[in-house]
């Protein structure tokens, strides 16, 4: 694999997500879109023209638009419940507890434009907490799609899982890095790149930088594994845990706060049952400065080099 | 944890007892809904002796709802608590679980033994309502400002489905100063959800204060007319005019029915007390207040 995320055609996966969202709903007319004003930033404008009784928009009502998905849920639809990730995931945080995971409804929350996303808007609209705060709620997958194919493929998956999920679909523009048949299931990783010298796992818009990391790090003569993990939650333990044993470490990379998302859940799991070095590669425990996505990417050291570096680190260890 | 099972008996007898109030005049119909709702008083009151915690106070002041909707309102079967075109009905003041419980194991959805278990080690009947444990809880509510935007989606897919059935969520007024029952409320006059209505429990207490000193409510009618409701206002205590508000919409918009209740009703010395919002009554009050209720 030799996928440079600098030379790759790139996409916004809210493309792939409209689509696959909008040819599902004409084969099951259980499939109805939630959204708090946002039908233009959800992509939602195809859906709504071709199913305008079947989109709800609250309007700029974040709790009610929550609310809302889990009765319709209760009357047997489908609801992809859509709004830009920072508002879905803080605004309606407590909704998503209590009206969807606890009450265990089968809404599929779409956190649109994720991460850093909406770089120099800033951190009131910066979603890097959402993994960390959804990770702590039982019964609610948490899914980062790292491209268009896997974006489709959650999609489809989520509408066809029994209970609630979360989505988080990126605008950030990432290139196609998922093999075409690559599996999709409940809590399971895909293995890019076979080696036992390191492991990287990464999730969403690090993938891509991980593959390049790994390219960087084969052309040193280091043998990187590169996991590609859409479930945060429930986590791919056992991938996690042969990653711990037959590799020398692991380093996450994620475009979230280190406090309680993949590197986190990676770390707790391995410390409890394989102890490895690890390297946890996030936003550390601030608020960003201004900046773009891309800016802002680099500055945390969320890149091909920065990934690379964490690696070296502990081979030379 | 599985599902709680219908009580087939109860349930017989509550169909019964539903065909007989169809048919009886309002005064007979008042008197039978007021003698199950004195029973329920009871049970709600031994509940909370034996769990040693509860809501009374809200308990007592949303009975006569609760009773009236369960028994003389509500399109629902309790033997099928999942067929698809029952009425949804929504307690969003969740802390008077205790009422709802009593209320639905009167109406077979559960056996009545079942209420013993009342917030005891691993009971169904947790402090706030669980629907994936309790047949009859459309909704886990608890955190207040919850109910209200469900029943708002429940409303949404009634009408998308083309389904005659209706939605009733059940408001505290205390909830009433959380903003996302505002939302619900002008999500609802914006699409003109006739087949929703809502009921306040507009007993003037919440658990520190009066509402009124709290975060004032009134005007209450004027605030839900300006978001596009029908407004209803009614003794919340009397069966035939609850039973006559609690009806469908007229005039194409939701329905808000303010019932003007007294927290702690039927027992003289917890009426409209504010300390019996969650105040656990002693053996001598618990038998002073059985006295009251006619034991």
């Amino acid at each position: 694999m030799t996928i440079a995320a600098s030379v790759a055609q790139t996409y916004d996966c809210r493309q792939a997500f409209a689509e696959e969202l909008t040819a599902l709903a004409r084969a099951d007319d259980r499939i109805v879109a939630v959204c708090n004003d946002s039908i233009g930033s959800s992509n939602l404008v195809g859906f709504r023209a071709e199913f305008p009784d079947r989109t709800f928009n609250v309007g700029i009502a974040e709790q009610d638009m929550v609310g809302v998905g889990a009765g319709l849920a209760n009357a047997g639809l489908i609801p992809f419940v859509c709004a830009a990730a920072p508002f879905l995931t803080g605004r309606a945080l407590e909704q998503i507890k209590a009206d969807v995971a606890y009450s265990d409804v089968p809404v599929v929350l779409c956190g649109m434009s994720p991460g850093m996303a909406y770089g120099e808007l800033g951190p009131t609209h910066h979603s890097i907490e959402d993994l960390s705060w959804l990770r702590a709620i039982p019964n609610l997958p948490v899914v980062v799609p790292a491209d268009p194919v896997q974006t489709r493929a959650a999609v489809r998956w989520a509408a066809g899982h029994p209970g609630p999920a979360f989505l988080r679909i990126g605008r950030f523009k990432v290139p196609a890095v998922t093999p075409p048949d690559a599996p999709f299931e409940l809590g399971r990783g895909i293995q890019l790149t076979d080696g036992d010298d390191m492991t990287v796992i990464a999730t969403g818009t690090m993938v891509s930088r991980a593959l390049a990391a790994a390219e960087q790090l084969r052309t040193e003569g280091a043998a990187i594994r590169v996991l590609n993990m859409p479930f945060v939650d429930p986590l791919d333990t056992a991938a996690v845990l042969d990653a711990a044993r037959t590799t020398r470490g692991i380093v996450t990379a994620e475009e979230a706060t280190v406090s309680g998302g993949l590197g986190a859940a990676v770390a707790s799991l391995v410390a409890q049952h394989h102890p490895v070095p690890m390297r946890i590669l996030g936003v550390p425990g601030v608020f960003a400065p201004t900046g773009s996505t891309a800016f802002l990417l680099e500055h945390f050291g969320l890149t091909a080099n920065g990934i690379a570096r964490a690696a070296r680190e502990l081979l030379d260890r | 944890m599985q599902m709680l099972n219908a009580d087939p008996v109860t349930a017989t007898e509550w169909r019964s007892r539903r065909t007989r109030l169809a048919t009886s005049t309002p005064p007979q119909r008042a008197a039978e809904l007021g003698k199950v709702a004195t029973d329920l008083r009871r049970t709600v009151l031994r509940m909370i002796e034996r769990a040693g915690q509860g809501h009374l106070g809200g308990d007592f002041s949303v009975l006569d709802i609760l009773t009236t909707l369960f028994h003389g309102v509500l399109n629902v079967d309790p033997e099928r608590p999942h067929w698809p075109d029952r009425d949804r009905f929504i307690l969003s003041k969740g802390h008077s679980s205790a009422a709802l419980y009593a209320t639905l194991a009167s109406c077979g959805y559960f056996p009545r033994a079942e209420l013993d278990t009342f917030m005891a080690p691993m009971s169904a009947l947790n402090g706030h309502p669980n629907r994936t444990k309790v047949p009859g809880v459309e909704t886990n509510t608890g955190p207040l400002g919850h109910g209200f935007p469900v029943a708002v989606g429940c409303a949404l897919a009634a009408r998308l489905q083309s389904s005659a059935r209706r939605t009733v969520v059940v408001l505290g007024d205390g909830e009433l100063q959380e903003g996302s029952n505002w939302e619900a409320a002008m999500a609802a006059g914006h699409h003109e959800l006739s087949a929703l209505t809502a009921v306040v429990d507009r007993n003037r207490l919440q658990q520190g204060a009066r509402t009124e000193e709290t975060n004032r409510l009134d005007p209450l009618p004027d605030k839900w007319r300006s978001f596009g409701w029908e407004v209803r206002e009614v003794d919340g205590h009397d069966y035939r005019a609850l039973v006559s508000t609690c009806t469908e919409s007229t005039t194409g918009r939701p329905v808000v029915v303010i019932a003007n209740t007294v927290k702690g009703k039927g027992v003289s010395f917890m009426e409209d007390r504010v300390e019996w919002h969650h105040k656990v009554p002693t053996a001598d009050q618990v038998r002073a207040a059985l006295v009251e209720l006619g034991r």
